[in-house]
């Protein structure tokens, strides 16, 4: 029989999508395990670098996540002028091309940087950034905003009244951080970091700019290498099996956690006000917000300093580079949009069932590795390199789809709970339940969802840098080659570029969202 | 006594003048709309919630311009009163030394309190294992620990049903006699007021009246009042 509280929606359509998701990613993931497989010898060099990928991963989730404990207390502790810009900054590098955090990162902390300037100013040598330091630096960079994000949303997680619980008692700083901070710490904590793992340990752009060399080559980077280099499919594959399996055991893991303590049911909204403490507690917060929103404002601020004067100056090449990057990610929004909303429905309505494990399925999957299965799985139809653009945007608009339907499927809940028995009663038509109810609901989670969206496919570098070539490439790409060819002046310009657009996108799509909106 | 004098409290557009006087040893129910400021008054005494203007008095101390752990009251809120992962003990350690570290005096008396509200036996349990009654009452037991003159409840035990709530209600109404302690409580219920409060003070249009004797307050109640009861 039908469920008569909810009206007629897209779960056909949602199951068919789903199941679409699966076949091509699981598809892909046989394609290369078949290939590897089948010649599956790992060498020592295979081994380091699954060691690497492994250990740099560790470093970077651990020193993000223990940098941003006391950055998210500063933060809950003292107000400033231009409060809300940092909060803002803290979400920023999220959209932020990788290459042009690179780029920023090396402009502060590389050899020829900021800080390597002052130092040899005073007769100290410079800082070696590649390698380790370099890939778990630009990592931290990344990842230190997430983490205290994740932290913030858990301390605005404590029940108000045990905040003032806590003042009426007398709590000081370190009875808040004993009574308050320390339960959400532990239940937030382990989460954060295997997702911090996670994302380092498939990260591509960052190994390949900041690592490199037998003693610094992450499992992702040794796949290019075995790729693009030698052309040894096999190996590349088999490679991709590993990384897959390490991937699948982060998942595992996060599912095992918890991510919200007992006990701290309730939400407020009101701002958390944590005890203050005295003199020497200011002073430590005050350097921390100076460290830790410097360290994460000056690489931007480098690739505005550096890139500027450039911008003008920049071959006709990188404009279309450009265009092709806007064609890709409007391309990519398009595909998402088609997926997302159906996907979402069927998530929404069964709370538990193989749809689910297909939406999540490309946490798992590395860009790189599925853009390696494409390219096994079509080869023998058509040339993958005449279609590695649509390929680039179609492998976006997946790897975005968990965060769109993140932000999708609580609300879709919500307006099936609050209005679907109503729309029933009515007798609303499905399309007129879509175009009345859903939709306008849903704008505002579309529109950051398409931004967001946009974003990561304007700034991709995967796919592309595996069987892209110059004249077709993306702008990413074509930063890339700059670097590779020690142009950092046009770089730098091109990141600058590659900055703007990505913003610009992002901020139309989340902007067009919540534009006249009525929820 | 507590004295509210010339107070004006003010959160964005909302404004609640108070100026009146409480005796010592009163035990007073604030009733009212929701919406009108029941928990705003008690927020002003407990010193989350700064006058505007007017100052508050308790015996001859101003107590308004003091931090909120330093002055002469306890607070019990509806829900969230204790922490989770702290046994029950801890919970009631925390009104002696919030960072837990007692001697053996102290120690005893967290025992004491404890069995003074009937859950001796229980200790060691961390609030996920208490019932809902429990629970209140080692918020409650804190509370006396605590020794303070003033007793402020936010609407307590709503979450509890009515039977479970009598029952904590008059708990509260004979540890707050035995210690002398004042009580502000918020309630919705007029029938909580009637059976614990000598005194009432209705909370309306901006105006926290000054405070009438329950009974007579309620055998004839003033036309907003009226309105409020629906009677």
């Amino acid at each position: 029989m039908a469920d008569r509280t909810q009206p007629l929606s897209l779960v056909g359509a949602g199951k068919a999508a789903s199941a679409a998701l699966l076949v091509v990613i699981l598809g892909a993931l046989l394609a290369v395990a078949a290939t590897g497989t089948s010649t599956l010898r790992l060498g020592p060099s295979d081994w380091a670098a699954l060691r690497f990928t492994v250990l740099q991963a560790v470093l970077s989730a651990a020193i993000s996540v223990l940098l941003a404990i006391p950055l998210a207390r500063a933060l809950i502790r003292r107000r400033f002028p231009l409060y809300g810009l940092a909060i803002t900054l803290l979400g920023a590098p999220f959209l932020l091309p990788v290459l042009v955090a690179v780029l920023g990162v090396l402009a502060v902390f590389g050899r020829n940087g900021l800080i390597s300037q002052m130092m040899m100013s005073i007769g100290l040598p410079p800082i070696e950034i590649y390698g380790l330091q370099g890939v778990v630096l630009t990592h931290v960079f990344f990842n230190l905003p997430l983490a205290t994000r994740l932290i913030l949303q858990g301390w605005l997680s404590i029940p108000s009244e045990q905040v003032r619980l806590g003042h009426a008692l007398g709590f000081g700083p370190s009875e808040a951080a004993q009574h308050l901070e320390r339960p959400v710490l532990q239940a937030v904590l382990p989460g954060a970091f295997l997702v911090i793992f996670l994302i380092c340990s498939t990260s591509f752009a960052v190994a390949l700019t900041m690592g490199g060399g037998p003693r610094a080559t992450t499992l992702e980077l040794a796949i290019y290498q075995a790729f693009r280099f030698e052309f040894d499919l096999s190996r590349a594959a088999a490679l991709g099996a590993v990384q897959v399996a390490l991937c699948a055991v982060a998942v595992l893991a996060i599912r095992m956690v918890p991510t919200a303590p007992d006990g701290f049911g309730g939400l407020d909204a009101t701002r958390l006000q944590l005890p203050k403490g005295g003199k020497w507690v200011r002073a430590q917060d005050i350097a921390v917000l100076l460290l830790g929103l410097g360290f994460l404002l000056f690489p931007i601020l480098m690739i505005l300093v550096r890139g500027f004067p450039f911008v003008s100056n920049l071959p006709d090449t990188i404009w279309m580079a450009a265009l092709r990057s806007l064609c890709v990610a409007i391309v990519s929004v398009s595909i998402m949009l088609v997926l997302a909303l159906p996907i979402a429905t069927t998530l929404a309505r069964f709370p538990t069932g193989w749809p689910h494990f297909a939406a999540a399925l490309p946490i798992a999957v590395s860009p790189l590795v599925l853009g390696l299965g494409a390219f096994v799985g079509l080869r023998p139809w058509i040339d993958p390199g005449s279609v590695v653009l649509p390929l680039t945007a179609f492998v976006n608009a997946v790897m975005s789809l968990p965060f769109v339907l993140r932000s999708l499927v609580p609300e879709l809940r919500k307006v099936d709970a609050h209005h679907g028995r109503l729309a029933v009663a009515l007798g609303m038509s499905r399309s007129n339940w879509m175009r009345l109810i859903v939709l306008p609901r849903l704008r505002r989670a579309h529109g950051f969802g398409a931004g967001l969206t946009a974003a990561l496919s304007m700034g991709d570098l995967g796919v592309i840098a595996l069987f892209g070539s110059a004249d077709r490439g993306t702008l990413p790409l074509a930063i890339y080659q700059l670097m590779g060819s020690y142009q950092m002046d046009a770089a730098a310009g091109a990141a600058l570029v590659l900055m703007a657009l990505t913003l610009c996108i992002f901020w139309i799509f989340d902007r067009g969202g919540r534009f006249n909106a009525a929820v | 006594m507590l004295r509210f004098e010339n107070v004006l409290l003010q959160q964005g557009q909302f404004k609640l003048r108070v100026d009146w006087t409480l005796p010592r040893g009163a035990r007073l129910a604030v009733v009212g709309p929701s919406g009108a400021g029941k928990s705003t008054l008690l927020s002003a005494v407990a010193g989350f919630l700064d006058p505007y203007e007017g100052c508050i008095f308790w015996e001859t101390a101003r107590i308004d311009d003091q931090p909120p752990a330093k002055r002469p009251v306890t607070m019990l809120f509806q829900d969230h009163n204790l922490f989770g992962h702290l046994t029950a003990a801890q919970n009631v350690s925390l009104g002696l030394n919030p960072s837990l570290k007692l001697n053996a005096e102290q120690t005893q008396s967290v025992e004491g309190a404890l069995d003074r509200v009937g859950l001796g036996n229980y200790a060691d349990r961390r609030p996920a294992a208490l019932s809902g009654g429990q629970q209140g009452r080692v918020a409650l037991a804190r509370a006396l620990i605590r020794n303070r003159a003033l007793w402020l409840l936010d609407e307590p035990f709503s979450a509890l049903g009515p039977g479970l709530r009598r029952e904590m209600l008059s708990l509260v109404s004979e540890m707050a006699e035995n210690s002398g302690a004042t009580v502000l409580m918020v309630t919705h219920d007029p029938d909580d007021a009637v059976r614990f409060a000598d005194y009432t003070v209705f909370v309306n249009d901006g105006v926290a009246q000054a405070p009438k004797l329950t009974n007579e307050l309620f055998a004839d109640p003033p036309i907003e009042l009226r309105a409020y009861l629906g009677t």
